[in-house]
């Protein structure tokens, strides 16, 4: 075999594997993000419907109703709460008061069927996502009462 | 006293650090012996008074020293001493001082170690590295410095987060960190051969079981994590694409990338310019992994509070890094010799695609890991990128590379005969067609994904004994052989592990009250409620169950729990598992679900999981193929000249 004919195989092959590397992202890319939405989002009716979003802030005080294996809990901004509903096992640092993120989906009663409830594992430790949703909401309070 | 020592020794290192990072650099330059020496001497000094200051704030966790801020912070009177002196890395400035700690043994190492060396090569070595020492000093003493006092001590410390009082603290850290700055030295002996215009085979022959030694701590310390995950954690998980798992996942990537293309300078002269990349990639990423866990910029379990500015230091560490070397390169890169030749099909091909193929991977980890940060950072909203898209990715970009596994080893290197290998190897396509279909029916059901995965099993482990027959044929084979072929076989036991446990687990969260029963992969749980127990700084209680076989015989009790630490009010989940060679059966507490604890009932999680130990075993037998390589004789003989070049390879 020629050496440019090497060249051509090898760069071909290069370029044909980059271009099924590139695909494969993309496609998996676009199906497994999940979209930050702050609980005064949700109340706005700005979730996606349908889709796999993320929501996040504290857990309110108070809202935790257990039933077996399935948890009632709100989780609010400090402005809007939202109600969550999850079955299964939470993590050991989920409690009242506290910061979490929940991912899952809207129904249509306004409720928040969620998939999976995040851990932390440190006390002092706030989830970003959920730092930034109480934020959110109190620069709004603040421009509010101006 | 003391901590101020710790606090001066440290200072003191960083001066010392910066004459080792400058004058063997410029003394190797204008060729000056006197600078070329000061090398050895001042690495042996900043690592003795590193080794110090470490050792000072060790001492300072020994006595509870609660007037130090880290030590109040990490440590109590009641916290048993072993977990308060595996706490002087339980946080964010000793960690680091850690890092630091090693960087400097692995230079000691080098200096130590390298007597075959010419000196001028050892000296810019142990600059760079002596440069690198001095950023992430500068980092330690500026923003993180572990010895600060406070000004009223508390008369108790905070004590160590629940999570890391486990004896995976004191392994996990130091064998990644060992790995991660382990990087270090590829990436200094990439530098110092750039600088010194001088990217050879013997380069890569002193470059390689430096790197092959890193890459061995750097898998046991993954693979160490993933099991400590698994136990410790409670959710039964072995990898959860979390960021920080992959922070470390990819300088291995690059690291495996890194290994494989170094064999081929070594033996060929080929690939230099890529081995130089794939070694500043290796270390840019190690450090892109300390900043993506130290800034907090991501969701992650083991995102800890932190401090902005601390992140942005890292991240101008990082560009300098980056930056400087890939200049350096560009400078020298054309001067680069391109080295032998090859034909299309030939061992370098198949490293070469070897190489694609984990960069490519790693890539793809990096885009996911990032994607987040970079559509923040562009105003597009806040989002995450979940497993699903790493399992999409990463498993598909694996598959070729199991099936090349077989082939590199048996082509020839320049030219291979591609009808004379596949004619050598097709035993292992009819044992690997064999274990794709009767394997996973013995397995209780046929599934297309755990087939695929053992026909390749089958194909890798047949070549294997192949590879061996043919090996001996040409003699008795070298260490360095052996190792790869323990590597190798290491990945496929963790294949089997991984292909295994994702297909045939089974988890059930339950709800049982004392006297019930679940059953889970033909193992079946009786609970006998919960008692109250102390431990040394905690309360636990603890639930009481009994394991049954299948035929009903009696297995084994297990004791999960669920404790209460004295400091803190984060409850922990410790998990109880009973360890098989084909089977994990596991147990963990979650919640009472009424307030009588001992006699009610409570949620209750329990696992079956198949094979799941294979995958670490198979990182262990990974790792010990590399430290076989690493040990090879070869490398422990003086190099006759410096430019030497393997006989029968064209200039």
């Amino acid at each position: 075999m020629k050496s440019r004919h090497k060249r051509i195989a090898l760069i071909g092959g290069g370029l044909a594997a980059i271009g099924l590397a590139a695909t494969l992202v993309l496609n998996a890319l676009n199906s497994n993000i999940a979209f930050f939405v702050t609980p005064t989002e949700v109340a706005q009716g700005k979730a996606p419907q349908g889709q796999i979003f993320r929501i996040g802030g504290m857990v309110k005080e108070g809202s935790i109703r257990r039933d077996n294996l399935t948890v009632h809990f709100a989780i609010t901004d400090t402005a809007t709460a939202v109600p969550v509903v999850y079955t299964g096992i939470l993590p050991d640092l989920f409690q009242e008061g506290k910061g979490a993120v929940a991912q899952g989906r809207i129904n249509p009663d306004g409720t928040f069927t969620a998939t999976e409830v995040l851990a932390k594992h440190d006390e002092n430790y706030m989830p970003p996502e959920a730092q930034h949703a109480v934020d959110q909401a109190q620069k709004a309070q603040k421009t509010l009462k101006q | 006293m003391i901590p101020e020592l710790g606090h001066f020794a440290l200072i003191l290192a960083f001066f010392v650090a910066l004459v080792q990072g400058v004058l063997p650099l410029v003394g190797a330059h204008k060729n000056r012996a006197d600078w070329i020496a000061v090398a050895r001497p001042a690495t042996a000094a900043t690592f003795l008074l590193v080794g110090v200051s470490f050792a000072c704030l060790t001492w300072a966790f020994y006595v509870n020293d609660f007037s130090v801020e880290y030590v109040a912070g990490h440590s109590n009177t009641q916290l048993p001493l072993m977990y308060r002196l595996s706490a002087v890395w339980g946080g964010h400035e000793g960690s680091l001082l850690l890092w630091v700690f090693m960087l400097v043994g692995w230079a000691a190492a080098v200096a130590a170690f390298s007597r075959q060396l010419p000196a001028a090569m050892v000296a810019r070595v142990l600059g760079v590295l002596g440069l690198v020492t001095v950023g992430l000093m500068a980092f330690v003493i500026l923003t993180s410095n572990p010895f600060d006092r406070l000004m009223s001590p508390p008369a108790e410390g905070r004590s160590l987060n629940p999570l890391l009082q486990d004896p995976g603290l004191i392994y996990h850290p130091p064998l990644l960190y060992m790995g991660y700055v382990g990087m270090a030295v590829a990436y200094a002996f990439a530098m110092a051969a750039l600088l010194a215009g001088q990217l050879d085979a013997a380069w890569a022959r002193w470059s390689r079981p430096w790197t092959t030694v890193a890459w061995v701590f750097l898998t046991l310390g993954i693979a160490l994590g993933s099991w400590w995950a698994y136990y410790e954690l409670g959710w039964g998980g072995w990898w959860f694409w979390d960021p920080v798992e992959n922070a470390s996942f990819m300088p291995w990537l690059v690291a495996t990338a890194l290994i494989h293309s170094l064999a081929v300078t070594e033996k060929r002269g080929s690939f230099k310019n890529w081995t130089v990349l794939l070694a500043i990639a290796a270390f840019s990423l190690s450090l892109l992994g300390t900043f993506l866990v130290r800034s907090g910029v991501l969701t992650s379990v083991h995102a800890f509070a932190t401090d902005p500015k601390r992140g942005l230091f890292i991240l101008i560490l990082l560009a300098i890094v980056v930056g400087a070397s890939l200049l350096l390169f560009a400078a020298r890169a054309p001067k680069v010799s391109l080295g032998g030749r090859f034909e299309l099909v030939s061992r370098e091909t198949f490293l070469l695609v070897n190489n694609v193929l984990l960069v490519v991977a790693c890539g793809a980890v990096l885009l996911g890991t990032l994607y987040p940060l970079i559509v923040d950072a562009f105003g597009g909203g806040k989002i995450s990128v979940g497993p699903p898209y790493f399992n999409a990715v990463f498993i598909p970009i694996m598959l070729p590379l199991l099936v090349l596994v077989a082939l590199g080893p048996v082509a020839r290197w320049k030219q291979a005969d591609l009808p004379a290998m596949l004619k050598k190897l097709w035993p292992a396509a009819v044992v690997a067609v064999a274990a794709g279909i009767v394997l996973p029916m013995l397995a209780g059901k046929w599934h297309a994904y755990v087939a695929l995965a053992l026909a390749l099993v089958g194909w890798m482990t047949a070549a294997l004994v192949l590879q061996t027959i043919e090996r001996f044929k040409a003699g008795s084979p070298t260490a360095s052989w052996w190792g790869m072929q323990l590597a190798h076989f290491g990945l496929a036991v963790m294949v089997v592990g991984i292909a295994m446990v994702s297909t045939y687990e089974e988890e059930r969260d339950v709800r049982m009250e004392p006297g019930e029963t679940v059953s889970v992969g033909g193992h079946t749980f009786k609970f006998h409620g919960v008692r109250e127990s102390r431990g040394p700084n905690y309360t636990a209680d603890v639930g009481d169950f009994d394991v049954f076989l299948a035929n009903g015989k009696f297995l084994r009790k297990l004791y999960p729990e669920k404790r209460d630490y004295d400091t803190s009010q984060m409850p922990m989940t410790e998990a109880a598992i009973d360890p098989g060679f084909t089977r994990d059966v596991y147990v963990s507490l979650a919640e009472p679900l009424s307030p009588d604890k001992e006699n009610g009932p409570w949620a209750v999680r329990v696992y079956f999981k198949p094979f799941v130990g294979w995958i670490w075993g198979g990182s262990l037998l990974m790792a010990l193929g590399g430290l076989l390589a690493a040990a090879d004789r070869r490398y422990r003989i003086r190099a006759k000249s410096s430019s030497a070049v393997p006989a029968g390879a064209p200039a």
